[in-house]
């Protein structure tokens, strides 16, 4: 009963790490119809940008800050110089391009950094454990970042809902022509926007660190993952993203924590293993069959 | 489908430079451009196929790496249990193994295709793109296959007249099947089959308007792409003795996305500049520099921005439209 808590609070530090990065992709994709795949860059970028700041200051939040700032940074560059040429074209066309960013990307960290994985611990202030109810102990990391990816859901909501920005996100992603014709700057939204999904994404690689190592091709991980995600939720739609991830999140944690032990019933216990580590990466994959199955536009639609 | 007169020769070059090339190696006493022009054969089938499905159906699928892996997989894991005598000695011969890689890629693309097809655009990409990762993932966790270290496999299938051991000879072999491809391909555009197709990259809605259930050719499509990648990652893995994950991992899946747009969207022998290119400009960094991808990406990204015809197009001179680009 205790693990099953546990488990569960995994799930839910995963779902909201995902959500960070999720939200950012389909903000992009709702508002300027650009799917970016180099999304998994600027997650690496902060994680590394983080972890190297608080190696040099011993300062957990510079760390953070480095990260944030970081991807923010990369992300308005890549916008300005190459995708936003990419906007009108075809989303293969986006694709392959963003796929060369990856590559230059990689490498880039590669030669900067080189190939050994940078190691990044959480401050000591969160090093500890809290007990949720008596007697289960839950590192307080992870409770941390389940409150900050809270915290981050719930600032969207009220930035997007509530704001004249996000008003005129809500517009952009519907009548984007209009809006221009309405005298918004649309060029300087979209940077806006674009910045945004890349500081997210910096956040998440930057609370990452100090739970898995910081090393080349963390990002395409973590993308195809959102990518399951953001076709699950529906696409552009930030509530499927947050439902996507959460969902997502759950069953990858709990299948990897309960699969290996349940085959271990019916099966020699090294079999069972093998089986069930293939069956519990491949079990966010046959979620996402499912609901397409189900539901082929995603549980919650952008538009219409 | 008329090729420029330009394009005809270019390709006569290209025929010839190929046939040629055991001698040009041997003369150069460089075997191992037979080695890196096996690899550009294969690759150019590879492409070829999914240039039906990207090019001819206007279907980007991220996700072909999985039958080009699945098809590697099937000759080696055959061989390993031929190997282990889990299984009799003839399911290693070339006239059951390749038919093998075939079949077993394009029975999982129909299911998977069924899926996929339900989505369309980006959901599209994205869904290929998953389910490629999944059979990845699926590989690394077969530890009985190998699993992150890949699969090797003794020695090549056994081909009637032809010694195992015998790269030119094997050379042979893929230029062959590459020219079966690139026929078989050819005649498949110019037939309804293809003109469907076409049909459907243009106006979807309309074909299905004049009583065409445009899903199950797409799904045809779909099947057919994963069966010609079937065979080429069969022959990839012949070639090297190996079976790599690598071969699944979505990397692959891009640069084969990339070898089709370098090469041409939907011009039928565009693929087969396409991978040479690719195959080269690999081979060429890798020697220049360990970092070569820091030079691939904004490659890549030039390629996409500026030429928007691919090589092909080049070639064919100044046309667009009807016949420059496109069949």
């Amino acid at each position: 009963m205790t693990l099953l808590l546990e488990q569960l609070l995994n799930g839910l530090q995963l779902g909201v790490m995902l959500f960070l990065m999720a939200a950012g992709l389909t903000l992009v994709f709702g508002v300027m119809g650009l799917i970016n795949l180099a999304h998994g860059s600027l997650y690496m970028i902060g994680a590394y940008a983080a972890a190297w700041v608080q190696q040099r200051t011993g300062s957990f939040l510079a760390g953070i800050a480095a990260g944030l700032a970081a991807a923010a940074v990369l992300g308005m560059a890549l916008e300005a110089a190459i995708l936003r040429r990419l906007y009108a074209r075809e989303h293969l066309d986006q694709v392959l391009a963003t796929f060369g960013v990856i590559l230059f990307c990689n490498e880039a960290v590669a030669m900067l950094f080189g190939r050994q994985p940078l190691m990044a611990g959480p401050p000591p202030w969160l090093s500890g454990f809290v007990e949720i109810v008596p007697g289960v102990p839950y590192p307080a990391y992870r409770l941390a970042i389940i409150a900050t990816g809270l915290a981050v859901a719930a600032g969207l909501y009220g930035l997007i809902t509530h704001t004249r920005i996000g008003m005129r996100l809500r517009a952009g992603a519907t009548h984007r022509d209009l809006l221009g014709a309405l005298g918004v700057r649309v060029g300087v939204l979209f940077t806006m926007v674009f910045g945004l999904g890349a500081m997210l994404a910096g956040l998440a690689g930057a609370l990452t660190g100090p739970l898995l190592s910081v090393q080349i091709g963390m990002g395409e991980r973590i993308l195809i993952t959102t990518f399951v995600v953001i076709v699950i939720g529906g696409l552009g739609s930030v509530r499927g993203a947050l439902a996507g991830s959460l969902l997502v999140g759950m069953v990858d944690t709990l299948t990897r924590a309960y699969l290996p032990t349940t085959l271990r019933a019916v099966l020699p216990a090294s079999d069972a293993d093998a089986l069930g580590a293939g069956l519990s990466s491949m079990a966010i994959f046959i979620l996402m069959a499912a609901v397409l199955l189900w539901r082929p536009r995603g549980l919650f639609p952008a538009h219409g | 489908m008329a090729e420029t007169p330009r394009q005809i020769a270019v390709l006569a070059l290209a025929a010839a430079l190929f046939v040629a090339l055991p001698a040009i190696a041997a003369a150069t006493a460089r075997p191992d451009l037979i080695t890196l022009g096996s690899q550009i054969a294969i690759m150019a089938i590879a492409v070829a196929g999914l240039d039906l499905l990207m090019g001819r159906t206007g279907l980007p699928s991220f996700g072909h790496a999985a039958w080009l892996g699945l098809g590697g997989y099937t000759v080696a894991i055959l061989a390993t249990h031929a190997a282990q005598g889990s299984l009799p000695p003839w399911v290693t011969q070339a006239w059951f193994a390749w038919p093998a890689a075939i079949v077993i890629p394009a029975v999982l693309a129909l299911a998977i295709g069924a899926l996929c097809l339900r989505t369309t655009g980006i959901s599209f990409i994205m869904i290929t793109l998953a389910f490629a990762q999944m059979f990845f993932f699926l590989f690394i966790a077969l530890k009985a296959y190998g699993g992150d270290d890949g699969l090797s496999m003794r020695r090549r299938n056994a081909l009637p007249f032809i010694a195992p051991r015998d790269d030119v000879a094997f050379f042979y072999v893929c230029l062959a099947a590459l020219a079966l491809v690139l026929f078989g391909l050819r005649r498949l555009a110019a037939s309804r089959f293809g003109t469907v197709l076409d049909g459907i990259r243009q106006n979807e809605r309309r074909m299905a308007a004049i009583g065409l259930a445009t899903f199950r050719y797409k799904l045809a499509a779909f099947v057919l792409s994963a069966a010609i990648a079937g065979l080429a990652g069969a022959l990839h893995v012949n070639l090297f003795r190996f079976a790599s994950p690598d071969l699944l991992h979505w990397t692959m899946s891009g640069e084969l996305m990339v070898m089709v747009v370098l090469g041409g969207l939907g011009s039928l022998w565009g693929p087969v500049f396409g991978a040479a290119a690719m195959v080269l400009l690999h081979a060429f960094l890798a020697q220049w520099t360990e970092h070569w991808q820091i030079v691939l990406g904004p490659i890549l990204i030039a390629a996409v921005l500026l030429a928007r015809r691919g090589l092909w197009g080049a070639v064919g001179g100044r046309r667009r439209g009807a016949s420059g680009g496109r069949a």
